[in-house]
């Protein structure tokens, strides 16, 4: 077993121990951000390998690395470790302000560290079960994360976190357990039938009815975590309700992985089904979830609150992606999970900053970033923009990309597509703008705000949207065709 | 059709119309053992009717002819349905008629009578009485009907004799069906014979009886055809229940020795089925009357279980 | 004998375990809710010994003792605590009335019986007719966390939901493979502990385990 795969599922895991004992003491910060240093530079070594050698497969077969999961590997530990720096100093100002305690804080750092573990082990995992044992404990170790602050409004939303999430994630077990009674039949009793790379090989000779009812199942429950609607009603709760970094890695990370799961499973039915059943339903609630998102933007008053409709509008634009297919497409739907998992968290960093300036996450009360704090406002600013899909940045260019193939691919699609585009960047245009400029309501903070993640982030859109490395490239082309 | 069937059909109606208030004592004369009264001796239901038959009829004023041949009426269609349930032997001349649904059709003709009667003066209780009598029949027909349909499904015909013989003469297979909905069957008999929970038929409480409130205004012969005629129904749903769920011991066609052992074997099974009854009503409390359609949407619940889990797990 | 019965006693098994749903649905009483989801453990036990005993698959053994250990007595336990401790004395009442709910209930089980059937034609063990029955149940479940309101409900609607789960995984492919099975009952028990955490807080923070109280955040 590589070591590098060893240590980034090891590094959170101890991390999540060791500051399960020393969270609350004031260094704990610190420990943390190395904690998710070290996974995301073993990431880095791991990502050299795949490049090199090509996929690789580990304890006997139970992990699995290829170029569709090595990249989002990467992007989970670069947003996790970015993420644990700008939290050292916004949990320092909410402990300031009375918000958490210290057992709260040892908590929040071990759950932190946990959280990213399991992320890795969904990503890098090769079977469908611990896939989804892994899944449901990412949602357990959030739903404590989205009850920090033990506020009404924070233990609402994550007991409909939990409730919500709960049942998917059961409809989803429901359809691993599908999935394993049609391996079975090829590949035999035992873990060998629920081994992606097996199901792989086996793909065509699946039952195909069963196939297509487990996906079903897979699909509103992995569906669920990924925020499609109708499912997505916990999303905008837990991500106002919680401390900010949680917010951020709850849109970053958490969302792309449970998509990722579903698009796992997805390359198996299709190989299963000779019809486009898969691809069709994907299209559905991709399409339905931009539209709905697209129009509940403009109702918000709370400024994370809207990102987070911003978020499931982005998910489903990506989902629609996948459902489209095609090399393009699924090279466009790569491309957004980066930029977006980037640009989101960035402007989450900014907005939870703001919120502290404040000390209201209600927009109408914050105005004048700019001027208090020029890094935040701006940041807020030149984020906003890229989520809108301006050019330069890399939003525009995955887009812009997704909109050309639905116009050849899927023509009827392609005015509601940007309609909903329209309707969002009015909303959040017009709603941003007076936050950044205007009469300033915001107060200076005490700690100088994190805002190195904020423009590291921002800096690697913005180098997305007008180059694109070549071995990313190549690899992003690698996974598309993975993805079909 | 056979001598012996003929025999059967005959020994059948027989002994349903001079056993029924048999079994009704039976049922009063347990009860009262196991409430530690004294028993007030199992033919005391003859001696009601003897009684009842000798006094004079009195009409109320208002009383028009249908108040005057519903007890015949009554008697009657209950007699018929008696006669159509297979007890001793399932090889009867009057199979072609003897139908599930024709059965329950019967049953509810029995029921539309003795509301129309009990309407037919116009006292305050002979109403109450009908509208709660239809309501229970209401909700109680239905999952009825549901038993017997899962019977059906089973043996593939809605024919009483020809379900009753495909259940009798199969090896021992354990039928999660027939037990949803053999359950169902004694809760709709509960209610259809105004039994405890949901009707007492030892008081006179305005406020809770059903039966007792319909046939206030009955007396001499009609009073004992009506008293009679409810014996009966609770002989039929025993019967039925037994033919259905133990369906041990019915002779088969042309079998004249089969008959004769029958006629023991349905004896023990009454008398068993009897206790158990009495049992059931003890342990059990009176509902207050706003309970009943949640008790009786229980037994269709079950009852509609009882034909999915066919469908699911012995289709 | 074993393998004759074996099959018929699951079948009973199975349509225990759908009338144990029904009655979970309309039960209204707290106290009878938790001894209903001990009784479908032991079901779910029951029935599990018994395929690993015709089957003769050891890891089901294993999972038949996992499930008399934590659904039968430590979850019933930990919530009966729960329950002691919160002082919960009151009846649990239903946003719908029972009878809608009823009727809701066999919809439900005819989708799960539809949705089953091609499934278990192709299913080659002894146990696949009742497959459908598992996946009503795991509905009813669903529903019963649907439409209750107060907090305790939920949870073991979230409880009995994970049993249709591991039932179906019994009857269809004779159990998920061990690794996933063992790490299932660990995340059920997990989330049943920070449930368990969270009534209290709920409850220190509203004064009442209703959570149609816990509506302030929606869409104005």
């Amino acid at each position: 077993m590589p070591i590098e795969l060893l240590a980034l599922l090891l590094s959170p895991l101890a991390g999540s121990a060791v500051l399960a004992l020393v969270g609350h003491r004031p260094r704990a910060a610190e420990v943390n951000a190395v904690f998710s240093s070290l996974s995301f530079a073993a990431a880095a070594v791991l990502v050299a390998r795949v490049i090199e050698s090509g996929p690789l497969v580990a304890l006997g077969e139970q992990l699995f690395v290829d170029s569709l999961n090595v990249f989002l590997v990467a992007l989970t530990a670069f947003v996790a470790m970015t993420t644990s720096f700008f939290s050292r100093p916004y949990m320092r100002v909410e402990r300031d302000h009375r918000r958490v305690t210290g057992p709260g804080m040892r908590l929040y750092h071990s759950m932190y560290q946990l959280f990213s573990f399991t992320m890795l082990l969904v990503l890098t995992t090769n079977n469908l079960g611990v896939m989804w044992v892994a899944m449901e404990a990412a949602t357990l170790t959030t739903v404590l994360l989205v009850a920090l602050y033990r506020t009404h409004a924070s233990l609402e939303a994550a007991w409909k976190y939990f409730i919500l999430c709960g049942v998917g994630i059961a409809q989803a077990l429901f359809g691993t357990i599908l999935v394993y009674f049609a391996a079975e039949k090829v590949l035999g009793p035992g873990t060998g039938s629920l081994l992606w790379t097996h199901l792989d090989a086996v793909k065509t000779e699946l039952q195909p009815t069963v196939m297509s009812i487990a996906f079903v199942f897979l699909l509103v429950g992995y569906g669920t975590k990924v925020g499609l609607v109708p499912l997505h009603n916990w999303l905008p709760d837990a991500h106002a309700e919680g401390p900010t970094p949680i917010s951020a890695v709850l849109s970053g990370l958490l969302l792309n992985v449970a998509l990722y799961a579903l698009i796992r499973c997805k390359v198996i039915t299709d190989g299963a089904l000779e019809r486009p059943f898969a691809s069709a339903l994907l299209m559905g609630f991709g399409l339905v979830s931009v539209v709905v998102a697209a129009f509940f933007l403009s109702r918000q008053r709370d400024v994370k609150r809207m990102f987070a409709y911003s978020s499931i509008e982005h998910m489903g634009l990506i989902t629609f992606a996948f459902g489209m297919g095609g090399p393009v497409a699924s090279f466009a739907g790569l491309l957004h999970m980066t930029v977006h998992s980037l640009t989101k968290s960035a402007i989450f960093f900014t907005a939870g900053h703001a919120a502290q300036q404040t000390g209201t996450q209600l927009m109408e009360n914050i105005r004048g970033l700019a001027q208090v704090t020029p890094t935040v406002g701006w940041g807020l600013m030149l984020g906003t923009v890229a989520i809108l899909g301006m050019p330069p940045f890399g939003v525009f260019a995955s887009e812009f990309l997704i909109l050309t193939t639905t116009i050849a691919v899927q023509p009827w699609a392609a005015p509601v597509l940007l309609l909903s585009l329209g309707v969002s960047f009015a909303a959040i245009f017009g709603k941003v703008q007076p936050l950044v400029f205007g009469e300033p309501t915001a107060a200076r903070l005490p700690h100088p705000p994190a805002l190195v993640p904020v423009f590291t982030h921002l800096a690697l859109v913005l180098m997305l949207g007008l180059f694109i490395p070549p071995s990313l490239a190549d690899w992003y082309r690698q996974a598309a065709r993975l993805i079909g | 059709m056979s001598a012996a069937g003929i025999a059967a059909q005959f020994a059948e109606l027989a002994l349903a119309v001079l056993l029924a208030p048999l079994l009704t004592g039976w049922v009063n004369q347990c009860r009262a053992w196991l409430q530690n009264k004294s028993a007030p001796g199992i033919l005391q239901p003859y001696r009601v009717l003897a009684k009842l038959f000798q006094k004079e009829v009195i009409l109320a004023h208002n009383a028009s002819p249908l108040f005057r041949s519903a007890p015949y009426l009554i008697f009657g269609s209950l007699a018929l349905s008696a006669a159509i349930v297979p007890t001793l032997g399932t090889d009867l001349p009057l199979n072609e008629a003897a139908d599930a649904i024709a059965l329950v059709g019967l049953l509810a003709l029995a029921r539309l009578f003795i509301a129309l009667a009990a309407m037919d003066v116009g006292t305050a209780f002979g109403t109450l009485g009908a509208r709660r009598e239809m309501m229970v029949g209401f909700l109680a027909e239905p999952a009825l009907l549901m038993v017997f349909f899962t019977a059906s499904l089973i043996s593939h015909s809605t024919s009483l004799s020809t379900i009753v013989a495909a259940i009798a003469h199969r090896e021992l297979v354990i039928y999660p069906s027939m037990a949803f909905a053999g359950v169902a069957f004694v809760m709709v008999s509960l209610a259809e014979n105004a039994r405890i929970p949901i009707d007492n038929p030892a008081t006179h409480l305005e406020l809770t009886m059903i039966h007792e409130a319909m046939v206030l205004e009955y007396s001499g012969r009609h009073l004992a055809l009506i008293e009679w005629a409810a014996s009966l129904k609770l002989f039929v749903h025993m019967c039925i229940g037994l033919a259905l769920f133990f369906p041990f011991g019915i002779a088969g066609g042309g079998d004249w020795l089969g008959l004769v052992l029958a006629l023991p074997a349905l004896a023990a099974k009454l008398a068993v089925g009897g206790a158990a009854l009495a049992l059931i009503e003890m342990l059990s409390a009176k509902m207050r009357i706003f309970r009943a359609p949640e008790f009786l949407g229980t037994a269709f619940l079950l009852a509609v279980l009882a034909m999915l889990v066919h469908v699911m797990l012995e289709g | 004998m074993l393998q004759h019965f074996g099959p018929q006693v699951i079948n009973l098994l199975a349509a225990v375990l759908l009338l144990l749903a029904f009655a979970m649905l309309s039960q209204r009483r707290i106290l009878s809710l938790i001894n209903l989801f001990a009784a479908q453990g032991f079901v779910l036990f029951l029935s599990t010994a018994l395929v690993a005993a015709l089957t003769d698959q050891k890891h089901l053994y294993v999972s038949a003792a996992v499930t008399l250990v934590l659904k039968v007595t430590l979850l019933p336990w930990i919530l009966h605590r729960l329950i002691r401790r919160l002082n919960v004395k009151w009846d649990v009442e239903t946003l719908i009335n029972i009878p809608t709910t009823m009727l809701v209930g066999i919809l439900l089980v005819i989708l799960a019986f539809n949705l089953a059937a091609p499934i278990s034609q192709l299913a080659g063990t002894v146990t696949r007719s009742t497959l459908g029955i598992a996946l009503a149940s795991m509905l009813l479940s669903f529903m019963m966390m649907i439409t209750r309101s107060k907090a305790v409900p939920q949870v073991i609607g979230f409880l009995s939901m994970e049993n249709g789960l591991f039932f179906a995984a019994t009857a269809a492919v004779y159990g998920m493979p061990m690794v996933v099975e063992l790490g299932v009952a660990l995340d059920v028990l997990v989330a049943a502990l920070i449930l368990g955490i969270f009534i209290f807080e709920i409850r220190e923070r509203f004064d009442t385990l209703d959570t149609r109280h816990l509506e302030k955040l929606k869409e104005h």
